[in-house]
């Protein structure tokens, strides 16, 4: 524990709010190359691709930092706040780019993409789910909802999580890589949480 | 239809430089060079001043670069970056092609042998892959219907099916379960026999890159993309519909046809637009031929045919 509490010093004193200008620099810089055709023959599906797994990625680490401080006391909380808005400001991204550019904001077709589509269906899903956490990201919101409630809430990031690899899953063709990967990390973070509630439970009558 | 009588005679069609580069290269024992997906740039052009075809359309090519660092050859990986990346791997030489099956001259041809004895011409083809994305390739090839004509088919002989290298050692992507390996494909043997499908040996007036299915591959231009099998070691003739790589991994999504149909979706995706490959981000896209375009070529051969349900 000697070495966790030494690093929750120097984390003490590193401020979060940098988070909300570093996070989003790998984006803009991608969203940058493909408005100056850099981004290889087909720019637009490499940036909806792009902003889709960066928003995957940082939801992932919000789900590890709770294992991370269980298992070798090393606190990342303070940061969680901000990995999870900028992953939702790259799910707007990945969803705007594909409502503006990809179907050109033709809202016909855009809803009948979202209802014909099941791959489409669950990340439109897995985007609803974001929306109150991003709304109630704040303190205000944890102080007038009390801790219980907000933490009710915000277990909504496990859909989210869930429905972001489905959604992978879906899109692709046969059984690459990375929606594999990333659905059993999921799939792993999730069942995480179920094993200390299971655990729980076995300790409270005691 | 089109008539295509060629004026020319065999030593016209078959560029000398082509054997000469190939010399060179291996007196001075350039393997890798030879390896190398532009190996034809090297020492100049491997098929200088191909025979245009009356087949080709009237479209500006899509740059050599665009066609050769974005495709699908899942052998090596399935990203549209990961063929250029790691095709440079595989060797293409020596190389031979099988023909067996319901037939009367069966027979194994060098790649070399192929070029030499029918005439390559360059076929400008649009391409749609069925993730409605598209291309134009300056193929060069020749008809497959040629070489089937030659290996005198039997009259049991209905389908053609196709099958791919397998070299997990030197194709990154077989070593993963991703795809059924070998990658298999067929079309009828009256689709084989259009004068639209080519076996092709090269693009740009090169021989065929790595990446884009060396030595020999199938273009089926009025067929989604993943039809035009690559990198062919074996074509057989069968009685019965043979099986095929993408039909057995969904049959729901990609149909043993697989035309190009605007009016057929996919599943999971619209094909009634498709955006062209190297537009850039805002480039509109636009609306899918049927039949790819080729419709005045192809549709004769699926007359009668409920082509929603044969897809």
């Amino acid at each position: 524990m000697a070495y966790s509490q030494r690093i929750n010093g120097w984390l003490r004193k590193l401020p979060a709010w940098p988070l909300y200008f570093l996070l989003p620099i790998p984006g803009i810089y991608t969203f940058v190359l493909a408005l100056l055709n850099q981004l290889g023959p087909d720019p637009l599906y490499e940036l909806i691709r792009t902003f889709g797994e960066r928003g995957l990625q940082l939801i992932i680490l919000t789900l590890l930092i709770s294992p991370i401080r269980r298992w070798t006391g090393v606190s990342l909380l303070k940061f969680r706040r901000a990995i999870g808005l900028v992953s939702f400001y790259y799910i707007c991204g990945h969803m705007l780019v594909w409502i503006a550019i990809d179907q050109g904001w033709n809202i016909n077709t855009i809803i009948e993409e979202i209802i014909k589509r099941p791959f489409i269906t669950v990340g439109m899903f897995g985007f609803l789910t974001m929306v109150p956490l991003a709304i109630t990201s704040n303190n205000y919101s944890i102080r007038k909802l009390g801790a219980l409630v907000w933490n009710k809430i915000h277990r909504l990031v496990y859909l989210a999580g869930a429905a972001g690899v489905i959604h992978y899953l879906l899109v692709v063709k046969a059984w690459p890589m990375e929606p594999i990967v990333y659905t059993l990390i999921v799939a792993l973070l999730l069942a995480i949480r179920v094993w200390w509630k299971i655990n729980k439970k076995k300790k409270k009558p005691a | 239809m089109v008539k295509f009588n060629s004026e020319y005679s065999h030593a016209d069609v078959t560029p000398k430089s082509y054997w000469l580069n190939r010399r060179k290269l291996m007196m001075g024992g350039a393997g890798a060079v030879l390896a190398s997906p532009f190996a034809g740039s090297v020492l100049g052009k491997a098929f200088p001043s191909p025979i245009a075809s009356p087949y080709s359309i009237d479209q500006e090519p899509h740059s050599f670069e665009d066609i050769t660092t974005y495709n699908n050859f899942y052998e090596f990986g399935t990203r549209k970056g990961d063929p250029a990346k790691h095709a440079h791997n595989l060797t293409t030489e020596p190389w031979s092609v099988k023909i067996d099956g319901l037939c009367d001259n069966p027979g194994e041809y060098s790649v070399h042998e192929l070029i030499e004895k029918y005439s390559v011409e360059e076929r400008i083809y649009r391409l749609r892959c069925v993730e409605a994305w598209s291309m134009v390739v300056p193929w060069i090839g020749f008809e497959l219907g040629k070489l089937i004509e030659d290996s005198l088919p039997d009259s049991k002989a209905k389908f053609v099916a196709f099958e791919t290298l397998v070299r997990p050692e030197e194709m990154v992507g077989q070593r993963s379960g991703f795809l059924d390996w070998p990658y298999r494909e067929g079309l009828r043997l009256d689709e084989a026999m259009n004068p639209l499908s080519i076996l092709s040996v090269g693009l740009y007036g090169e021989l065929m890159p790595n990446q884009n299915g060396a030595p020999i591959r199938l273009v089926v231009p009025w067929k989604y993309g993943f039809k035009s099998i690559k990198s062919i070691v074996k074509i057989t003739f069968t009685e019965e519909m043979p099986p095929t790589t993408w039909n057995d991994q969904n049959p729901r999504e990609y149909g043993f046809y697989s035309n190009v149909n605007p009016n057929v979706s996919h599943p999971r995706w619209s094909q009634a637009a498709e955006r062209v490959i190297g537009t850039g981000l805002f480039a509109k896209k636009i609306p899918t031929l049927m039949f790819n375009g080729y419709e005045e070529h192809v549709a004769h051969l699926y007359e009668g045919m409920d082509l929603a349900e044969n897809y």
